[in-house]
């Protein structure tokens, strides 16, 4: 199953709620404000290790975080989106 | 693959119009097929054609519009939603008594029935909301 | 349609503050209509669309938690909430409305919707299914 994150972990419980309830062998997909998830070094990326974790590259991007992410957290374009989605038979998005 | 979306927020506020159009894009560019796009919420603002944006910034309603005309998209706005914001085809003119019409063309105004359709009939379903 | 496909609908957010809840609740009645095999989950801030007691007489909101009670008269009855979203606020089964329903396999008895669940039985219950709304 494919989770979609769209909020910052640090405004919105989305994140910590999402990654509490995702089974292990589910995919956890960070968009928009969801990416800063994907910090080093923050004061929730201990969560990261609880499912797979993948950011969206041109989120990523255009907050200027390239450089900041956790180890681990892979990286998709738009393209690569579609892909999961297409690969996991359901879809929640944790708006 | 065939694929529905759900769109809950207008243009600019809130990225996830522009999150929803570019997924839609690429999955187009990937050979899928999108069979309906639904905006709800706030979303149903995407149908406008009365927006300006300033030049140097995308046209989010001008987008889905081309996009729509482009490949065909069925982008429906629901109808008790855009009753309560204010978006408005001459049917909807005509029942409720207004005296303009904003609708964007490539979009309809249809029921919430259209979304769980929607549900049913594409593979997938993915929303995009704040 | 010959498929009948497993809906869940997931409340996370609280009624009045935005209009998500009361939109929600209209996409499940329209749904209702559609023969599909439907759940309602409400967990965190969505516990409280739910709270008993919903007086908006001094906001001038519309008070839409009456429509809830409306739910099992459209076969709309595995409602599942979270326990542990409940315990985080303070919140036990007896703050939220008796939401019942009519089982016809058992002489029509009334029932409660309303299953308290735990977040591994939420998650199992997001993994099974097909189509997820949410709001």
């Amino acid at each position: 199953m494919l989770h979609i994150v769209n909020k910052s972990p640090f405004q919105n419980d989305s994140f910590i709620s999402c990654m509490a309830h995702a089974a292990e062998s589910s995919t956890v997909l960070l968009i928009e404000d969801g990416v800063f998830a994907a910090l080093k070094g923050s004061n929730v990326a201990d969560h990261l290790s609880k499912a797979k974790v993948i950011a969206l590259q041109s989120d990523v991007s255009a907050r200027g975080i390239d450089a900041n992410l956790a180890e681990g957290v892979e990286l998709v374009d738009y393209a690569g989106f579609v892909d999961l989605v297409a690969d996991n038979e359901s879809v929640q998005s944790w708006v | 693959m065939k694929f529905s979306i759900q769109v809950n927020e207008g243009p600019y506020q809130h990225q996830s119009a522009d999150s929803a159009y570019n997924f839609v894009k690429a999955a187009l560019e990937k050979g899928h097929e999108i069979f309906r796009v639904f905006f709800y919420h706030d979303g149903v603002n995407n149908g406008t054609r009365l927006a300006s944006p300033p030049q140097d910034d995308r046209n989010v309603q001008q987008r889905w519009s081309d996009l729509a005309k482009e490949h065909e998209l069925d982008l429906v706005i629901c109808v008790a939603a855009a009753q309560r914001r204010g978006i408005v085809d001459d049917g909807e003119a005509e029942r409720n008594g207004k005296d303009a019409t904003n609708i964007m063309d490539g979009f309809r105004i249809s029921g919430l029935g259209q979304l769980i359709e929607a549900g049913i009939q594409a593979d997938r379903l993915v929303v995009f909301g704040d | 349609m010959s498929e009948i496909k497993k809906f869940v609908y997931v409340n996370r957010k609280a009624p009045y503050g935005t209009v998500y809840a009361l939109e929600s609740l209209e996409v499940v009645l329209i749904g209702a209509a559609f023969d599909q095999d439907v759940r309602l989950i409400f967990m965190d801030d969505g516990v409280f669309q739910i709270k008993k007691d919903q007086n908006t007489e001094g906001s001038g909101l519309k008070n839409f938690s009456p429509t809830y009670n409306a739910l099992g008269d459209y076969d709309v009855n595995k409602i599942y909430v979270e326990k542990e979203s409940l315990e985080a606020r303070g919140l036990t089964l007896d703050d939220l409305m008796d939401l019942t329903y009519e089982d016809e396999d058992d002489d029509w008895a009334e029932k409660s919707s309303i299953s308290l669940v735990s977040a591994d039985e939420i998650r199992d219950l997001m993994e099974d299914s097909d189509v997820v709304l949410s709001f």
